[in-house]
């Protein structure tokens, strides 16, 4: 597999993807084809290696998702992105694909908010499970004094 | 009597309400005790009996300050250097000790985070009386630089009393060595009525 290959896959399987670089290829794909990307990414360009997942919080244009996932052999790298629509925090998860997005994605839903759909075990993973918000988002007050320790 | 709990502590509450229940006719042997050290003190020149007395066990308790050993983030690595042999503060009398059970002060040496806290005040309150503490760092004090965190107990004199506040980000072992002989100093008028000596302008 070749990255001109994987480029004509990926525009040959998700015409609507928008994808920029090769890189890695940063592949901007509908939310409702989160999961279905990463089957095809695993399955299709063998990329096998799930190296991280986080979510970015651009304010009022809503959250967007990140993973990367990697092809170790033939360093083919996908670089995944979704948009999130404004005050929506539901995205299906990549652990039926992936068993290792188990814990990124507690720990965005932990810092983020985001429920995925489809994960086995959703709930916090850092942070306390009393604790009230999601400290990354911007509409987090960083000085929210915690109620014990004002 | 038992005597009442001294520092605003939830945990000693409950155990002072847990004994004085138990015992309500008091601890005979402290009243014993109390009785026969009011005698001498309201006897003509027994003051200086009971004085010396205090004075003795206060060179006793400032000179065998065992701090338990607890570390939180990277002040702990100048705290270890100044338990090491180039600081040297066992011939100030102290041992790091690996028990809270048997440790009178606590060195809180690094950023407290608020899911660390409860665990910091379980450790201090399995610690016996009379106990002391020491923070140490900008984030012991205050929170230093991760003040603005969402995790981070701003100060840890939020969580517990704290004698001695030492400056640094991190101290060296110098300033945590004259912030413990300030707590010898603090140590060395401690009284029996419970109130804690007040804060010592001296600096070295």
């Amino acid at each position: 597999m070749t990255r001109p290959q994987a480029a004509s896959l990926i525009s040959q399987h998700f015409g609507g993807a928008q994808v920029q670089g090769d890189a890695p290829f940063v592949v901007t794909v509908p939310a409702e084809q989160w999961q279905s990307f990463a089957r095809f990414a695993k399955d299709t360009l063998g990329c096998r290696f799930f190296s991280f997942s986080t979510a970015v919080d651009w304010k009022e244009h809503g959250l967007e998702l990140v993973a990367r996932i990697d092809n170790l052999d033939d360093g083919v790298a996908v670089l995944m992105k979704a948009r999130l629509a404004p005050g929506v925090s539901e995205c299906p998860s990549l652990v039926p694909v992936f068993r290792g997005a188990d814990w990124m994605e507690r720990e965005c839903y932990d810092m983020f908010g985001i429920r995925f759909a489809g994960h086995p075990d959703l709930r916090r993973i850092l942070l306390g499970d009393d604790w009230v918000g999601h400290p990354l988002l911007k509409s987090y007050a960083v000085d929210t004094p915690y109620p014990p320790y004002r | 009597m038992i005597p009442a709990p001294v520092w605003r502590n939830f945990k000693d509450l409950q155990e002072y309400e847990r004994l004085r229940q138990q015992r309500p006719e008091g601890d005979k042997h402290s009243a014993l005790f109390e009785s026969v050290t009011e005698g001498i003190h309201s006897f003509p020149g027994g003051f200086v009996v009971t004085t010396a007395a205090d004075a003795f066990l206060n060179w006793a308790r400032k000179s065998s300050v065992w701090p338990v050993t607890f570390g939180l983030a990277c002040c702990a690595i100048e705290m270890m250097a100044t338990f090491a042999s180039r600081f040297d503060v066992e011939r100030l009398g102290m041992v790091p000790w690996a028990s809270p059970r048997h440790s009178d002060l606590m060195i809180v040496s690094g950023t407290v985070t608020i899911k660390m806290a409860p665990m910091l005040l379980r450790i201090y309150d399995q610690m016996p009386d009379p106990k002391w503490a020491v923070s140490m760092g900008s984030c012991a004090n205050s929170g230093g630089p991760f003040r603005h965190g969402y995790h981070v107990v701003k100060g840890v004199d939020r969580v517990i009393p704290v004698d001695v506040y030492v400056p640094g980000c991190p101290p060296p072992p110098e300033s945590l060595l004259n912030g413990l002989l300030l707590l010898q100093d603090q140590i060395a008028h401690f009284r029996r009525t419970g109130k804690r000596a007040a804060a010592n302008p001296k600096v070295d």
